[in-house]
C-alpha cells in the first residue's frame, strides 16, 4: 500500500528521525494559518501517490503566510500525472547545504531488506543506479537482529558521507531500518536526507510502501488507505475483495488463478483483442462471487464484451455457469459473453450455459477468438 | 524415480482440522499419498480424516517418523508453522498459504536454511508425482506418469498446461508449483538441479511469469544442463508497476518484464512457447532430440 509523504514522516517521527515541523492543509486558508504558526518561510508540497512532484510544479515556496496561501492555491487542484492534488504538506523551509540518499528495499534475491545509501541525494535514485552505480552502497540487513548502529555507520562511511553526518546519519539509518521492519514495509526512503547550513541532519522527504499482507497487524496504517483517483474501480474492487487491475482495452477478462488470468490476457492480445482488465476470482469461487465479478467488470464503460476462463479444480463448472446466468439480468443487454470451462463440472456447466443461450469456447484460444470476433462484429453494427 | 516426493515420503498436514486442510488431506489420501498425521495446536489426541492429530510437529514426527509437511495454516501463523516444521527436523515443507507477510517468510527462510530443509511455496499449489501421490492442492486426475519435469510459479496455469501435455500423450515425472510470492523457499534453479540428476526426467518445462529475475537465473543454469528445457512466460501484456494477482508478479522499472525473461531463456538456447498450445510440440521435439 502506498502512503503519502506526511504519513511516511509520521512513521519516521515515531522512531525519532528528525523531520521539519509542519502539517497537512486542505485549503489555502489552512495553509496560511499553518505558515503563520510555523513562522518564517515555508514549503508547500503536493500530497499525491506519484513521483516527480517537483518537476510538475507540485512543490512551491512561500516567504510569508500570504505567499503560502497563494502557493497552496496554485498547488491544490493541480493535476499531476492524472492525479488531482487534494491536500498539501506545509513545512518550514530548510537551508540545505548537502543532500544524501538513504533507502531500504525488500530484495527478492537476498530474501532480506537491503540498505542502499548514496551521497548523490535529492535526485531519482534509479537514475543514479543507471548512470553512476558506484555511488550507491548496498548491504542486506540480517533479520535476526536488524541493522545495528555500527553497521549503519560503516555503510555511510563506505559511501563517503562526511564526519559531520556519520553519527547522526547512522542513528537515522538504524531507526529507518527499525521502522521498515516493524511497519512491514516493502520500501522506505529518505530522499533527500539533508545537512542544513546550521549543521542539523533531517529527513526532508520520505517515501514508504507497506506490505498489503501485513496490514492486518497495522490497523492504524491500514486506515490511511484512500482511493487512487486515477483508478476508482481498483479501489472499489479491493473493498469488495476482488483481485482486479484496470487495463486500457475493451475485453473484460475473468479467470481463476493469477497465472491463468495473465495468460488469458496474453491470449486475447495474440488474437487481436485488447484486455480491459485483470480479474482473478481465486480458487473455489461460488456462483455469487462469479456473478459479482461479472457485474463488476461490466461497470467499466470501456468493456464491450467479457471472457470468462475457468480451469475447474476446486472451482466447479456448474457454480461458474450458475453465476454467469445469475449476473446476466444485471448486465447491459446484448453485451457479448464467452465462457470457457474445463475440469470439474465443465460438462454440466456448459449444458447450463447452452440452455441459457450463452456462448462458450472449447478452449482458451477458441474462447478468446470468439469474444474478440463478437466485439468486432458489434462495432461494425 | 521422481524428485522430492516418492514412496518414502511420509506427510503430516499442519492445519488438518481447518476446512481447506481437511478437504485436501482427503484428496491427498485418495491420490495415494502417505499422509500419516495432522497437527493442530489444542486438538492433540483427536482425529481428522482418519488420522491422529497432534498439538506439535515434534510430537507428530516422533510418533509417525514423518519426513514432509503440508501447511494449510492461515497467513498470520503460517511462517511460524514453517519454522516449527523445520525446527522439528522435517526436510520437505510445502506451504500452500497465500497472503503471508513477506518479512515473515524471509524470517522463516533463515530457520529453513539453518536446518537444511527444503521449502516449496508459500502461495503455491504444492507438488505432484503422478502414480505416487501429491502434496498440496493440485487436481490429481489430470496428471499421468512420464518423462517430463514441470516447474511453475502459477497454480491453475500448471493444471492447464499439464492437461495439454497429458492430452498429447506426454507424461510427467514430478510437477512443482514454486509459488507466486516475491520471497519463496525454492526457485527454478533449485528444482532444475534435481531434475538434471533424476533418471526418470528426460526434459523439463519451466513456466515463469513477470516479476523478479528467477527466470533469468534459471537461463544461466540451463546453459550448464544436459537435459533440454522448454519454457513459457505469462504476463507479456502486463503493464509496469501493477501487481498481477500474485504478490510477486510485478514489473519494477525495467526488471521483471516478460520480454526480458523470454530473451534470457532464448539466449540460453531454450525454446519459448508463444502460447501454451505450442508447448506439447516443443516438448515432443525436445524429447525426440534427446533420444
Amino acid at each position: 500500500m502506498k502512503i503519502h509523504e506526511y504519513q511516511a514522516k509520521e512513521i519516521l517521527a515515531r522512531y525519532g528521525i528528525p523531520i521539519q515541523p509542519g502539517r497537512v492543509a486542505y485549503t489555502p486558508e489552512e495553509a496560511e494559518a499553518i505558515a503563520r504558526e510555523l513562522g518564517g518561510p515555508v514549503v508547500i508540497k503536493a500530497q499525491v501517490y506519484v513521483g516527480g512532484r517537483g518537476k510538475a510544479g507540485g512543490i512551491q515556496f512561500g516567504n510569508t503566510p500570504a505567499e503560502a496561501r497563494a502557493a497552496a492555491a496554485r498547488v491544490l487542484g493541480m493535476n499531476i500525472k492524472g492525479l488531482v492534488v487534494q491536500k498539501v504538506l506545509v513545512v518550514s523551509k530548510l537551508e540545505i547545504q548537502e543532500e544524501y540518499y538513504l533507502g531500504i528495499v525488500l530484495d527478492r534475491k537476498t530474501q532480506a531488506p537491503v540498505v542502499m545509501v548514496s551521497t548523490a541525494g535529492g535526485v531519482d535514485i534509479e537514475e543514479v543506479a543507471a548512470t553512476t552505480p558506484e555511488k550507491i552502497i548496498k548491504q542486506p540487513i540480517d533479520l535476526r537482529w536488524g541493522l545495528r548502529p555500527f553497521e549503519a555507520r560503516n555503510i555511510l562511511a563506505r559511501a563517503g558521507f562526511p564526519s559531520a553526518v556519520i553519527a547522526r546519519g547512522g542513528t537515522i539509518l538504524t531507526a529507518l531500518a527499525q521502522a521498515f521492519i516493524e511497519s512491514d514495509a516493502n520500501l522506505a526512503e529518505i530522499n533527500p536526507l539533508v545537512l542544513t547550513r546550521d549543521g542539523q541532519v533531517q529527513a526532508a522527504d520520505a517515501k514508504i510502501v507497506l506490505d498489503d499482507n501485513a496490514l492486518y497487524r497495522h490497523r492504524d496504517y491500514a486506515a490511511w488507505e484512500e482511493p487512487e483517483e486515477a483508478n476508482p474501480l481498483e479501489f472499489e474492487a479491493h473493498k469488495e475483495g476482488l483481485t482486479y487491475v484496470k487495463l486500457n482495452g475493451n475485453v473484460g477478462i475473468i479467470g481463476n488463478g493469477a497465472g491463468l488470468v495473465m495468460t488469458t490476457l496474453d491470449m486475447v492480445a495474440a488474437c487481436g483483442g485488447k484486455p480491459a482488465n485483470f480479474l482473478d476470482i481465486g480458487g473455489g469461487a461460488r456462483a455469487e462471487v462469479m456473478a459479482k465479478a461479472l457485474t463488476f467488470v461490466a461497470r467499466d464503460p470501456d468493456v464491450k464484451g467479457i471472457l470468462v476462463n475457468i480451469f475447474g479444480g476446486i472451482t466447479r463448472g456448474e457454480e461458474v455457469a450458475r453465476g454467469v446466468i445469475m449476473a446476466q439480468q444485471q448486465l447491459p443487454a446484448g453485451l457479448p459473453i464467452v465462457v470457457r470451462l474445463s475440469g470439474t463440472g465443465a460438462e454440466e456447466g456448459r449444458a447450463m450455459l447452452k440452455d441459457a443461450g450463452l456462448d462458450w469456447g472449447k478452449d482458451m484460444r477458441d474462447a478468446a477468438q470468439k469474444i474478440v470476433a463478437a466485439i468486432q462484429a458489434k462495432e461494425k453494427e | 524415480m521422481s524428485i522430492l516426493l516418492d514412496e518414502q515420503t511420509r506427510v503430516i498436514v499442519q492445519g488438518i482440522t481447518g476446512r481447506e486442510g481437511s478437504y485436501h488431506t482427503t484428496r491427498m489420501l485418495e491420490a495415494g499419498t502417505k499422509v500419516v498425521a495432522g497437527v493442530t495446536p489444542g486438538k492433540g489426541g483427536q482425529s481428522a480424516c482418519g488420522l491422529p492429530v497432534f498439538d506439535t510437529v515434534a510430537e507428530a514426527k516422533a510418533a509417525t517418523d514423518a519426513n514432509a509437511s503440508c501447511i494449510f495454516v492461515p497467513p498470520a501463523g503460517a511462517a511460524d508453522a514453517i519454522m516449527e516444521a523445520a525446527s522439528a527436523g522435517i526436510k520437505l515443507i510445502v506451504c500452500i498459504t497465500e497472503f503471508i507477510p513477506v518479512l515473515d517468510t524471509a524470517r522463516a527462510m533463515l530457520v529453513v536454511r539453518e536446518h537444511g530443509a527444503t521449502l516449496i511455496g508459500p502461495n503455491c499449489p504444492g507438488l505432484c508425482t503422478p502414480g505416487k501421490g501429491k502434496i498440496g492442492i493440485m487436481p490429481y486426475q489430470i496428471f499421468t506418469p512420464g518423462p517430463v519435469g514441470f516447474i511453475s510459479r502459477s497454480g491453475t496455469l500448471t493444471y492447464e498446461i499439464v492437461a495439454l501435455l497429458t492430452e498429447a500423450g506426454i507424461g510427467q515425472s514430478t510437477c512443482i508449483g514454486i509459488g507466486g510470492d516475491p520471497v519463496i523457499g525454492s526457485t527454478f534453479v533449485d528444482h532444475l538441479k534435481l531434475f538434471e540428476q533424476d533418471p526418470q526426467t528426460q526434459a523439463v518445462v519451466l513456466c515463469g511469469e513477470i516479476g523478479g529475475s528467477d527466470e533469468e537465473d534459471a537461463a544461466e543454469f540451463i546453459k550448464t544442463m544436459r537435459k533440454p528445457v522448454v519454457a513459457f512466460i505469462s504476463g507479456r501484456t502486463a503493464p509496469p508497476g501493477k501487481r498481477m494477482g500474485h504478490a510477486g508478479a510485478i514489473i519494477s522499472g525495467n526488471t521483471g518484464t516478460a520480454q526480458g525473461k523470454v530473451a534470457a531463456l532464448q539466449a540460453a538456447g531454450v525454446p519459448v512457447a508463444d502460447t501454451i498450445f505450442d508447448i506439447p510440440d516443443l516438448v515432443k521435439a525436445a524429447l525426440a532430440k534427446k533420444a
